[in-house]
């Protein structure tokens, strides 16, 4: 069995190379100055001081709203599909997953590129709410089209781990619950809810990741004025080319992910419980 | 108890709605015979005939067909052996590989990409097909590995050993017990590597040049102005895609009823058959 060892060694190489120095570069580029040439390398703090700026530090701001306000909206919409669905019979409740996971195998440019037709001010919704004898609605290029289209995406990476911890549940803990006198709103409180919670954790943790680190929802659905961190980060390092800085934004993004992964973590019971 | 189930029924439906209304609407807008993408004009195929006649698109699904075959191959092999392999690793060097494994996964996309972008540039490798590709295996890799090493480590330490015990050289043990036993886990590697890689913007966009572009990328580039070719283009994609994943998900179910009436013709017991299924 020692001969299988020396299988990781490829890996180790590989991974090294393609994950561990590049994530260096991002580094070593976001604390100097002088972009793609390391021969007059100079180090220097500007690149983190430049982004508590009150331009770019807008852009923190409203990236995290937004992927507040997307997260809220796909846990409640979520967890409510989560809980239908796991109240269905097992052959159909193999159905519906299956029918929630599908849209996340389409390529998700084609599926936002869809919403502009939908939403856009001579757009399908707003033909049918002339039909209906109704004012047009402006929908594009708003907080609104960059939320629809997030949560439309992000949606099934709710309702998948949630639904995963509800259907692993044993039902006759709810009658148990029951039996022995909680009200319904408190059996889901404090039995069916708490039971679900990794599902939730999982949820939460992969839906505000997503969200606000995304740039071309944001981009395609709120035009070209709209910018979060990640179109902040794309602009620095196609148009500008000011990669140091980009590479900064970058770092404080990945970390402040990090740190909010540990933070959620430290809910999931079971993480605390095993590792 | 019924009134809610009506309730339940209803919001399932809306919720699934949600989903498919964009997709549906592409799909019927594709056959639409006017350049309009909100008024239904006629049917029609041309958007069909565009399609195949536009040089970019063609080279463009061509691009993205052979990058996912291409990364889906090495990043299964490569995360299969690596699975097995830190099985039987010092767990030092597990936990560490482990952890840069997670990388990929737990960061966001962007910084993925520029990470390796700025790579290939200060390595002063041409950014294009190349790049593409590495940086495909790159991010595929890892969800290999989180999908075959729990299987890996599900089984008995020992197999490998009676293998060999048995005669088999170390590949033999390799090839004949463990990878059978572990397949499923491949599976669902391949699935999720050749989906990932076939649907990627983000990373492509950032390590690609030279014009070398996949669909994703020309879909970016398309949408700046109406272009009903892009719903003939997805509505191809939607329906290979579905395909796929109905036989994947369906295929398990034939081949277990198949299984069972094997098994009811061998008029076997119950717990045989079982054992091996696992």
């Amino acid at each position: 069995m020692k001969q299988f060892k020396n299988l990781v060694r490829p890996y180790i190489i590989w991974s090294f190379v393609l994950i561990v120095v590049p994530l260096f570069l991002i580094v070593l580029y976001s604390v100097t100055t002088g972009g793609n040439s390391l021969v007059n390398i100079q180090f220097t703090g500007e690149n983190f001081k430049k982004i508590f700026e009150p331009v770019y530090m807008n852009v923190f701001i409203r990236s995290f709203k937004l992927g507040l306000i997307t997260t809220v909206l796909c846990l409640v919409i979520g967890y409510l599909l989560a809980y239908f669905i796991s109240r269905f019979s097992e052959k159909a409740q193999n159905i519906l997953i299956l029918a929630v996971t599908i849209p996340m195998w389409i390529n998700m440019l084609l599926r936002t590129y869809a919403w502009i037709s939908l939403l856009s001010d001579n757009g399908i919704i707003n033909s049918l709410l002339t039909l209906l004898g109704l004012d047009p609605v402006s929908m594009m290029y708003t907080d609104f089209s960059v939320i629809v289209g997030l949560t439309c995406d992000l949606l099934p990476f709710m309702v998948i781990p949630i639904h995963t911890s509800l259907a692993k549940m044993d039902h006759s803990l709810i009658e148990a619950a029951y039996d022995l006198g909680a009200n319904p709103f408190k059996t889901f409180w404090r039995v069916v809810f708490k039971l679900s919670i990794p599902g939730v954790v999982n949820g939460t943790i992969m839906v505000f990741l997503l969200s606000i680190s995304s740039f071309v929802i944001p981009k395609l659905l709120g035009g070209g004025q709209y910018v979060l961190i990640g179109n902040l980060i794309e602009e620095q390092f196609i148009s500008v080319g000011d990669w140091n800085f980009g590479s900064a934004i970058s770092l404080l993004l990945a970390v402040a992910i990090l740190i909010m992964i540990r933070i959620m973590k430290k809910i999931d019971p079971d993480e605390n419980g095993g590792a | 108890m019924k009134k809610g189930k009506i309730g339940s029924i209803i919001y399932v439906a809306l919720c699934l709605a949600f989903f498919y209304i964009p997709i549906i609407v592409t799909m019927v807008f594709s056959f639409n015979s006017s350049k309009s993408l909100t008024k239904f004009t006629g049917f029609s195929l041309k958007w069909y005939e565009a399609l195949v006649t536009d040089r970019d698109i063609v080279s463009a699904v061509g691009v993205s067909l052979s990058i996912a075959v291409i990364a889906t191959v090495v990043s299964t092999i490569l995360g299969t052996i690596t699975a097995i392999g830190l099985s039987r690793s010092r767990r030092v060097v597990k936990e560490w590989l482990l952890n840069v494994n997670n990388i990929p996964i737990m960061n966001p996309e962007i910084v993925t990409a520029i990470s390796l972008m700025i790579l290939f540039s200060s390595m002063k490798i041409e950014r294009g097909y190349v790049t593409m590709l590495l940086a495909h295996i790159c991010f595929c890799t890892p969800y290999v590995i989180t999908s075959v090493y729990p299987k890996v480590r599900s089984l008995d330490p020992n197999l490998a050993n009676a293998a060999m015990d048995l005669g088999a050289t170390p590949f033999q043990a390799l090839t004949k017990v463990i990878v059978p036993m572990i397949k499923p886990g491949i599976y669902a590697g391949v699935l999720l590597s050749f989906t990932m890689s076939f649907d990627d913007f983000v990373i492509s966009y950032f390590v690609t040049g030279n014009g070398v572009a996949n669909i994703s990328i020309i879909v970016y580039n398309m949408t700046k102005r109406t272009n009903p070719t892009i719903n003939a283009l997805s509505t191809i994609v939607i329906i290979v895609i579905v395909i796929t994943l109905l036989v994947v998900n369906l295929a398990p179910a034939i081949v277990k009823k198949r299984q069972e009436r094997k098994k009811k013709a061998a008029g076997l017991e119950d717990g045989s058959l079982i054992e091996t299924e696992k």
